[in-house]
């Protein structure tokens, strides 16, 4: 079994029109036991700029508190936000100073960038090798199932209600099939003006 | 360490604090991930004024595709590009890594750079790790002594060559270079060539796939082709699959307002001089 099936788990994020959306499941489990149900994986960087990291739950939190140090560092240091493409490139650094023994998370980092408010997202492997596409990225175990789902349902320039369906039935779809995610499910959907956090209704087996 | 002025020390080269711990669960039976791979074709040939660089654009983790349009020829200075296959990380990171030391070459000597310094730096690079760094490469540029092109291996040995291809594609580019290739070609020949070889890489092998990226490097200009030619055209969609809104049941809505918490604008006056004394 491979390490990243320990706890299992779902993130996604899309692009949409002066919009972007990240989602992700809510279990935590132990192999076939679930402890949790109400386990965020999504963080919040910036007020336009959020993480999930899927993988192993220990280095989700690891690497999230190391994240959350040099970003706060750099905060000091240029007293200005993170964007989110270099906020990329810390993360790959990271993750990539562990070549030789990686932490096993595949970060997901949505947000818009600074002044301009272009959607931004891009997805890493464990190795930090950067992927900018220009419609969706996808992690976790379930994430042969929501490739699928979002290759069917993604189309270009949604508007944030749209996307927030669209989002929302690709991972509640894709986590029907993958008996290690679910256990309800997480929506950001990041504006402009406002970032919307929605839980919806998912399976709960 | 924790301080008052908690600074984490960040020492330079990779850390191998994972490395005990990963090789335990190893043991326990659980399998670290596969890391993204660039599965590849990517090829160069020397032509009449200079060097084409070519490449597909898939990476793959396993057997599913990661990305469908990533870009493998990386940029190391004005005039020399590098194509990288194998272990995606891997090429992305050496060759951010000798793109600046060739900067900091150049600023110190102030010429620019030779191909053989970065085939030199890439080599000494790989063979310091042995292998472990999987980074196949295929270097191309023109400098004072005219177009150069490289292959190196990713445990650091290199030839120079007219043309070469490397990558799990290489079997059947090479089968169009061996078949096509003569000195003295023509840029237009040149990029025909070039593109069949990636193209013969994205549909006789399943590593490679999408399109073709092309980098051509003259004497004094360069052009960077993305894509060349779209090679696997995406069907246009009959139906639109959109969810009717308010098909998923949403329990707790919670709106984060992003208000611009303050706006200061400075005026800055020109002081008047005092002029009394």
């Amino acid at each position: 079994m491979s390490i990243l099936a320990y706890n299992g788990s779902a993130v996604i994020a899309m692009k949409g029109k002066d919009c972007v959306a990240i989602a992700s499941d809510l279990r935590f489990g132990i192999q076939g036991q679930t402890v949790s149900t109400n386990f965020e994986k999504i963080f919040e960087m910036g007020p336009h700029l959020y993480i999930g990291l899927p993988g192993l739950t220990t280095d989700t939190f690891t690497v999230l508190n190391k994240l959350k140090f040099r970003a706060n560092m750099f905060e000091l240091k240029e007293d200005r936000k993170i964007a989110p493409d270099v906020f990329l490139s810390m993360v790959s650094n990271l993750l990539y100073e562990r070549r030789f023994g990686p932490f096993f998370v595949e970060p997901i980092i949505a947000g818009l960038k600074p002044k301009t408010f272009e959607p931004f997202i891009a997805s890493m492997d464990l190795l930090g090798c950067p992927n900018k596409p220009e419609d969706f990225v996808v992690a976790g175990t379930a994430s042969e199932q929501l490739y699928g789902m979002c290759e069917a349902l993604w189309e270009p320039d949604l508007s944030p209600e749209d996307l927030f369906e669209t989002i929302s039935q690709a991972l509640v779809n894709a986590c029907d099939r993958d008996a290690l995610s679910g256990w309800g499910a997480s929506v950001y959907i990041i504006e402009k003006d406002k970032v919307t956090h929605r839980r919806i209704k998912t399976r709960m087996d | 360490m924790a301080g008052v002025l908690a600074t984490e020390r960040t020492l330079p080269g990779f850390s191998f604090e994972n490395c005990k711990r990963n090789s335990t669960l190893l043991q326990q039976g659980f399998k670290p991930p596969t890391a993204q791979k660039t599965g590849t074709t990517i090829v160069g040939i020397v032509y009449r004024d200079g060097v084409i660089l070519g490449a597909d654009t898939r990476a793959t983790e396993g057997s599913t595709v990661a990305d469908k349009n990533c870009s493998k020829i990386h940029f190391l200075a004005d005039n020399i590009y590098c194509c990288g296959a194998g272990t995606a990380a891997d090429t992305e990171m050496t060759t951010m890594t000798i793109m600046s030391q060739l900067e900091l070459h150049r600023l110190n000597t102030g010429r620019p750079v030779r191909v053989s310094t970065a085939k030199q730096l890439l080599k000494q690079l790989l063979f310091r790790y042995q292998g472990h760094i999987g980074a196949a490469l295929v270097v191309g540029g023109v400098d004072v002594t005219g177009p150069l092109l490289y292959s190196i291996h990713p445990h650091g040995s290199s030839e120079c060559l007219p043309f070469t291809t490397m990558g799990s594609g290489s079997l059947a580019a090479m089968t169009v270079l061996e078949s096509s290739w003569k000195p003295d070609l023509t840029e237009e020949e040149g990029k025909v060539i070039v593109r069949n070889a990636i193209a013969a890489g994205i549909f006789n092998d399943l590593g490679s796939g999408s399109n073709v990226d092309v980098c051509i490097i003259r004497k004094g200009s360069v052009d960077y082709i993305r894509p060349f030619d779209i090679a696997n055209l995406k069907g246009q969609k009959q139906n639109n699959y959109r969810f009717r809104r308010g098909t998923t049941g949403v329990l707790s809505t919670r709106i984060i307002p992003l208000v611009t918490e303050s706006e200061e604008i400075k005026k800055t006056e020109v002081e008047s001089m005092d002029t009394s004394a």
